[in-house]
């Protein structure tokens, strides 16, 4: 007998490793609207399963809580139950020894709080209180409901531009949100159960390269209805709602202060990442529908929103959220133009192609956003001698995009993160000089789940620099609307329900100015919505579909395979421009790629409950 | 075409077709339990599974179409284990005891599993039994379902009601009524599709033939019993003789045999509805061109249950005049009961009904007038009717004709294809013609709506002023065009409404065949029996020409009135 050994895991360990994994994949795998009482019983049972047997309230407790769970969901429980499991959650939570019992006692404490009226419906009227229903989780998760399974069958195929027709039902921008989706579709794709996410964005992406949005004709407009629609905002929400609009026979006017179609998309997202040529493909199949454009017209200066409102028969304000939050950091004295500046001017200025001079600079940015990713980025292609990031928090915090991260500091960017910024200190002129930064520790979790930053005990530091950008939120012109009688309320316009409508009849409100910054995809959402309830405002009941036929569903074996992610060019060639940098798929890549989705619309509850709306 | 093998043979088949359908080409049939062509096509039961050559999983054969080249097995080793364990597990979650079972002897479930020589299921039992109202018409007993969804796709694509709905998610997930409503508050029509349509027993009308064992065997009673024109058709499809064995005679002595101390026929009552919704028709006239309101029929239930849910601002077009049961169920009490000089309340009336919404009807508080309890004392369903004949065990190939009794056992020809969509819009034209011109039509000048179509509509010229019809079977086509209607894109100015897709030939109080619609194949023996039958006029009818001369006076008379018309407002669907 040795004294020690080394352990090796036998096959039965490895397999349950295999196991954890799966798991993993499949949780990630829930589609919206499972029950909710259902699930956390089953959470329960695998906390039960993971208890050592030592302690009372976990061994027995946590298998009680399962049987009177379980008495909730089989019509054989009380409001007094639910007393009881909480009592009794409360004091397995107090008693247990260690975490496996007391923080599954959590977890039944909050789903008990959080998920009370499903509780409750089951109790009362022995079912769930909601359902599943939109039945393909990728479809049910895209704000705009985009028919996702259709698409990817069409690109399988090699009908590029049958997708793109598809896409444009629910979302006229399939190039932008080829680029830059965030793509909330990928998140619960059943593809994770196997092995992961279809990369949902690139195949719409092969989609657009191969059938270029301004080459594929849109629809032809209903004959018109005399109506006339005012939009005011030329961004993504107010395009798409212009777009439907015309489609639908209305005459639209849209409003646009700057010289250049897209919003944010322009004056937000570097070309580096959407290059301008390809949203102008979007935008001229948009305006292809007839849409009256008045640019560098500001609504509020130039025309009032009132006098809109009386001119047209409805209007929709998408005015998106333009301007730059305060940050908390003053300068000690005053500073010279150009020192201290913005994301939103910063990259407003890219986009309108008289950038800010950066060569042989020292760059500070502040913020852990995309905004911030896009600024740092934009930096370097500016020229800055160095680039960092400021962040008072850690970098897996960061509320950006994990691969903007990578891609910042392949170019070179530093992160000083968990570093509050403090001050901006100025020389004579009024040049910056460095920022200081308190140290930071991350400490107790927020109600969201993410560590807060507290100032540690060490001293501040100074960062050297010549410019610092701050990209810390953005806010909404809201005043001119607040005059005019929309409501204001925490710096958002506000809607009367999800219509969209304000509370002005024949006002509708939608995209950022309503969400605060959020994505391209839901400002496109909004502005489908918008379109939706001011044709039925107007008297009308006007359908958009899409009479592309889909191909049916491959009855191929879903062995498992590899996504394929796409490449972008080396760090060296991409720092010093502005050109696009990600790569599309190649064909055969995009053939294998098409040929992982599972088609949810075909196989599973989509054949039941209709896995496709063709029209709205 | 296409080329496959199936089981080694060689096959050519239209593009589109389904593994399922090829195979049964070649005379290959694929077991399934939750298909349903063009209604149910969701490949739940995995059932109809099948072997693709070169691929590990299986293939449902219902909802995959053929592809060139394709390999199939319809029998391998794989296929015949995992259609084995699938039905085992179905069995685990179905009260299997089939003794006790209505459905016992027409149940997929039950053939298959006898089929395939299943006598034991490793799995233990796992049903639960979810509380029902007892007095409800439609009854669900969930520990027989098998959750093929068929009733969810029945009651919303051919129906547009949309009463059931799946409840909850998981292993829990299960058939609920629609927005957690309870079923008796719900808008339910009582048209009984669902029933019709389900494999098993796990839907059902409720049964009520007991009560009217219990009456026969009351000396006090005297039991009076009607049967529908679409009970001629269908009574005898599950008993094992011919349909042109099954006739209306061997029909007739079947109820004697069984008991009833008079046999009458609906038709009867069927021409006297002609009497009253025609001559309203005719007064409602002006008034339906001048608001550009048709008026409706008003004798199928579930379509007044439909229009009182879904359109209550259109009740007041219905005809106020009552359906053929319960002008008969009327009749009996009053002017029947005078002939044999008894008291009404002796008459127990029964009436043989195509239908599960006639129990309901039946039962509406204001079907009394002829002032002796419920006018119809209790409906039952063509499957009771078979049911009892069965538990008699009368052999009706070797029973005698016979005649119905009288006077409410004559009826015409015009009477008899109420059992039909179409056909009531049919009598009620031959009748109205003859009303405003004083000549009978050609009996077949009217056929143009006799096609099969949903919805069809009809102009007609009827002694120079041109009316305008429609008629319309199943709900979903009722909504599309009351739809149009409400938008002005059609005008009529009499429509006819059967809530189930055919007429009642087609009703839920049919005879099931699992997957076999026959409502065409039973709507055309009707149409015979009109050709030959040697009235077809409802107003030459001589019982009915009788009774008014006795009785009523005349249609639309004050007593006519009081009997033979009802205020449809004057009742509530449950809320």
């Amino acid at each position: 007998m040795s004294r020690l050994r080394i352990s090796t895991p036998d096959e039965a360990q490895l397999t349950m490793e295999h196991l954890y994994l799966d798991l993993e994949r499949h949780i990630a795998a829930s589609a919206p609207g499972l029950c909710p009482v259902d699930l956390q019983i089953s959470f329960l049972r695998l906390c039960h399963a993971q208890s050592c047997g030592k302690c009372v309230p976990c061994r027995v407790g946590l298998g009680q809580l399962q049987r009177l769970m379980t008495d909730v969901l089989e019509n054989r429980a009380t409001p007094q139950t639910l007393d009881l499991i909480e009592q009794t959650a409360r004091n397995i939570e107090a008693s247990a020894d260690c975490a496996i019992g007391y923080d599954a006692a959590r977890m039944v404490l909050n789903g008990l709080s959080g998920c009370r009226e499903d509780y409750l419906s089951h109790i009362r009227r022995g079912r769930c209180a909601a359902g599943i229903t939109q039945p393909v989780p990728c479809v049910a998760l895209c704000p705009a409901g985009v028919d996702v399974p259709g698409y990817i069958a069409l690109v399988g195929e090699g009908r590029y531009a049958d997708a793109v027709r598809l896409i444009r039902k629910d979302n006229p921008f399939p190039t932008a949100c080829a680029m830059v989706c965030e793509h909330p579709c990928e998140a619960r794709c059943r593809r994770n159960m196997i092995d992961s996410a279809v990369n949902i964005r690139g195949i719409k992406r092969v989609a657009v390269d191969h059938a270029h949005a301004d080459t594929v004709l849109v629809p032809s407009n209903e004959p018109s209805t005399g109506k006339r629609v005012a939009i005011v905002g030329g961004g993504p929400s107010g395009l798409s709602a212009a777009y439907y609009l015309a489609l639908m026979g209305h005459r639209v006017d849209l409003y646009e202060e700057k010289p250049h179609l897209g919003g944010m998309l322009r004056y937000g997202i570097p070309a580096y990442r959407f290059p301008r040529e390809r949203l102008q493909e979007d935008i001229d199949a948009i305006l292809s529908t007839g849409i009256e454009v008045h640019m560098n017209v500001n609504v509020g200066k130039d025309v009032t929103i009132r006098e809109l409102h009386e001119q047209f028969d409805a209007v929709y304000v998408a005015i998106g959220a333009q301007t730059n939050k305060k940050v908390g950091i003053e300068p000690d004295g005053k500073v010279r133009e150009g020192n201290v500046i913005s994301a939103v001017e910063m990259l407003r200025d890219v986009g309108m192609d008289r950038p800010i001079d950066l060569k042989g600079k020292r760059v500070v940015i502040v913020g852990g956003g995309n905004v911030a990713m896009d600024c740092t980025r934009t930096a370097i292609r500016l020229g800055a001698s160095q680039v960092m990031v400021a962040y008072r928090r850690r970098r897996n915090d960061m509320t950006a995009m994990p691969e903007e991260v990578e891609g910042a500091i392949a170019e070179g960017a530093e992160l000083i993160t968990l570093n509050a910024p403090l001050k901006i200190e100025t020389d004579e002129e009024g040049n910056v000089a460095a920022l200081w930064v308190q140290p930071q520790i991350c400490g107790a979790m927020d109600s969201q789940g993410r560590p807060r930053p507290v100032n540690s005990h060490e001293e501040p530091e100074r960062i050297p620099c010549d410019v610092v950008i701050t990209a810390i939120g953005q806010g909404i012109e809201t005043a001119h609307f607040e005059e005019f009688g929309l409501e204001v309320k925490w710096g958002v316009l506000q809607t009367v329900d999800e219509s969209l409508e304000g509370d002005i009849p024949g006002v509708f409100v939608g995209g950022d100015c309503v969400t605060g910054p959020a994505t391209v995809i839901r400002a496109i959402a909004a502005g489908k919505v918008a379109a939706a309830n001011i044709d039925e405002y107007l008297g009308f009941h006007h359908n958009i579909s899409c009479d592309v036929e889909i191909p049916n569903a491959n009855l191929a074996d879903k062995k498992p395979c590899g996504r394929v992610n796409l490449r972008e060019v080396g760090t060296g060639e991409r720092r010093g421009s502005f050109e696009h940098i990600e790569k599309g798929m190649t064909d055969e890549e995009a053939a294998q790629e098409c040929g992982r989705c599972l088609r949810c619309d075909h196989f599973g509850y989509g054949i039941l409950k209709g896995g496709r709306n063709s029209r709205w | 075409m296409v080329n496959l093998k199936i089981d080694d043979k060689k096959v050519k088949v239209p593009e589109g077709t389904t593994v399922m359908e090829a195979a049964a080409s070649m005379g290959i049939r694929i077991p399934s339990l939750c298909y349903l062509k063009e209604i149910n096509e969701i490949a739940a039961c995995r059932i109809c599974l099948v072997e693709l050559v070169g691929k590990d999983k299986l293939i449902t054969s219902c909802n995959n179409v053929v592809q060139e080249g394709m390999e199939i097995y319809t029998n391998s080793p794989k296929v015949r284990s995992a259609r084995r364990t699938n039905i085992q597990l179905l069995l685990s979650q179905h009260d299997s005891r089939c003794a006790i079972c209505e459905r016992s002897g027409n149940c997929n479930l039950q053939q298959i599993s006898n089929d395939m020589g299943i006598v034991s299921n490793p799995f233990p039992d796992d049903w639960n039994v979810e509380p029902w109202p007892a007095d409800f018409p439609l009854v669900r007993h969930s520990q027989k379902c098998i959750r093929c969804m068929r009733c969810v796709q029945v009651c919303d694509k051919v129906q547009g009601v949309g009463v059931w709905d799946i409840a909850n998610t998981g292993g829990r997930t299960t058939i609920g009524v629609s927005g957690i409503r309870k079923i008796e508050q719900s808008d339910c029509v009582l048209c009984g599709q669902c029933v019709t349509h389900c494999p098993v027993a796990a839907l059902h009308a409720r049964e009520d033939w007991q009560q009217v064992i219990d009456a026969m065997a009351d000396p006090e009673k005297i039991t009076v019993v009607q049967i529908a024109p679409a009970v001629r058709t269908a009574w005898a499809e599950g008993l094992g003789i011919p349909r042109e064995k099954a006739t209306v005679g061997r029909l007739v002595a079947a109820l004697r045999r069984l008991g009833f101390d008079y046999v009458f026929d609906t038709t009867f009552s069927a021409d006297l509805t002609i009497m009253e919704e025609g001559s309203e028709f005719l007064a409602r006239f002006d008034e339906i061109r001048e608001s550009g309101k048709p008026m409706f029929t008003s004798c199928c239930p579930g379509w007044v249950r439909f229009v009182k849910s879904q359109y209550p601002d259109m009740v007041e077009q219905l005809s106020t005049a009552k359906s053929p049961q319960q002008m008969f169920g009327t009749i009996a009490k009053t002017y029947y009961a005078k002939l044999l000089n008894v008291d009404p309340k002796k008459i127990y009336c029964v009436s043989i009904m195509p239908c599960v919404a006639k129990k309901h009807e039946a039962a509406i508080p204001v079907m009394n007038d002829g002032g002796a309890g419920p006018d119809v004392d209790c409906v039952l369903t063509t499957r009771e009717l078979a049911r009892m004949i069965r538990a008699d065990r009368i052999m009706v190939e070797a029973l005698e004709s016979e005649e119905f009794d009288l006077p409410l056992g004559v009826g015409t020809g015009a009477g008899v294809i109420f059992g039909s969509t179409g056909g009531v819009m049919e009598a009620a034209l031959r009748s109205a013609y003859y009303l405003i011109s004083g000549k009978n039509p050609a009996p077949d000048s009217f056929r143009i709506i006799r096609e099969p179509e949903g919805w069809r509509e009809g102009e007609f010229n009827m002694a120079g002023t041109k009316v305008k019809v429609a008629v319309v079977s199943g709900l979903a086509n009722t909504r599309k065009l009351i739809e149009a209607l409400r938008h002005g894109e059609a005008r009529y100015d009499f429509v006819e409404v059967m809530a189930c897709p055919g007429g009642c030939v087609g009703g839920g109080g049919q005879p099931i065949h699992d997957g076999e619609e026959l409502a065409e194949l039973r709507s055309q023996y009707l149409y015979e029996l009109d050709q030959e039958s040697p009235i077809r006029f409802s107003h030459e009818n001589p019982a009915i020409t009788q009774l008014y001369q006795d009785f009523l006076e005349k249609p639309m008379s004050h007593k006519a009135h009081e009997l033979l018309h009802t205020d449809h407002e004057a009742w509530q669907m449950g809320r």
